[in-house]
């Protein structure tokens, strides 16, 4: 995993924003229910990945973002 | 006790009475305070006083892009924002039925939706620092209503509605939302009544007397304060005795 690669800027936002241990942050975590985000949390976090990344995440997308690998997925996508 | 000592506080209607009293208060408790409101001069003027740590932001909050930049312009200026007073307000009177739609309009687009669109816009970067305060300048009129003005007090009771709604989705993050509601205050808005509809007034009042800004200020001070931290969703009524609720 390089470190530009999309995983990596995902789970640095992830650590940064939920103050996990990067090893917790593998790509099956859920946010709610392994990293320990309440709802407010997941909405900054999508919001982090709109900036980072330059896109938008409309409301019903967002809903299906759980894990940190739905996120990766998503954006991996839609910055092709 | 209430410093804000390193709190940067963005304040609109600041060209106004009770605006300009909020912004000295909040500044003499240690804030740098960012002074809106869309009379450049009045705004500069207040800054003059006032000295070091202020800045001028203009904007006619009727624009919703103007509205929508502000936040981002104060905080520019600041290096960021602790505070937010939404207080500027305006009144287009009359009865219901004769009121025209751009009354309507003008002053549920001032008085309510800029103030949301500001707050959304101060909470990025209030969830961010966990730390923030906003405060709205309501009216007792959102809470008992008043005959011509049904614009006025709808938007005045949205804000009340809006705070306790924003205040529960951001209370674990350290950030609170409330508002003050004066009562009658000296100022422009009510330097516009006749000797008529003082005298009427005035035996509504127990106090006997309008307020004061700086009376409207010592509260904005308190809910903006470190110690009121566990206040939130609330409305001050500043209206000596005027409406006990
Ligand atoms: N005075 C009272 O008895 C009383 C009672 C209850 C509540 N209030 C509330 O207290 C707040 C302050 O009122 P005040 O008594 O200090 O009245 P004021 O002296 O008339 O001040 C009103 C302020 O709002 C600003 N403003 C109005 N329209 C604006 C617009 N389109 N864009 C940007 N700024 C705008 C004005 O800025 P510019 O002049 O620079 O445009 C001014 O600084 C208002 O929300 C009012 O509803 C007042």
């Amino acid at each position: 995993m390089s470190e530009n690669s999309i995983e990596a800027r995902v789970k640095k936002i992830v650590v940064e924003h939920l103050g996990v241990e990067e090893d917790k942050v593998t790509k099956d975590a859920s946010f709610i229910d392994d990293l320990g985000a309440d709802s407010l949390d997941t909405v900054e976090l999508v919001m982090a990945f709109e900036e980072e990344f330059g896109v938008e995440i409309p409301d019903d997308a967002a809903e299906t973002i759980l894990t940190v690998g739905d996120a990766v997925r998503f954006l991996e996508k839609s910055t092709a | 006790m209430f410093s804000l000592q390193g709190r940067r506080a963005l304040v609109t209607g600041a060209s106004g009475g009770i605006g300009s009293a909020i912004a000295e208060a909040l500044h003499a408790q240690g804030a740098t305070v960012a002074l809106s409101g869309t009379r450049q001069d009045a705004l500069e003027a207040v800054a003059g006083k006032l000295g070091e740590r202020t800045h001028v932001v203009p904007a006619n909050l009727s624009d919703a892009a103007a509205v929508d930049a502000l936040v981002g312009q104060a905080e520019a200026a600041m290096g960021g924002l602790d505070i937010l007073v939404n207080n500027a307000g305006l009144t287009r009177d009359g009865l219901a039925m004769r009121m025209k739609d751009e009354d309507w309009e003008l002053v549920i687009r001032v008085n309510l939706e800029a103030a949301f669109r500001l707050s959304r816009a101060a909470l990025k970067g209030m969830m961010k620092q966990r730390f923030g305060r906003i405060v709205g300048i309501t009216s007792i009129v959102g809470v008992t209503g008043n005959a011509g003005q049904a614009n006025y007090a709808a938007s005045k009771a949205g804000m009340i509605g809006m705070s306790k709604a924003l205040a529960q989705e951001v209370a674990t993050r350290g950030i609170t939302v409330n508002c003050v509601a004066p009562g009658f205050i000296e100022s422009a808005m009510t330097d516009a009544l006749n000797e008529k509809q003082r005298a009427a007034i005035l035996p509504t009042i127990p106090a006997a007397r309008l307020g004061t800004g700086a009376e409207i200020a010592g509260a904005v001070v308190y809910l903006a304060s470190d110690e009121a931290a566990y206040v939130t969703g609330q409305t001050l009524h500043v209206n000596g005795g005027m409406a006990m609720i």
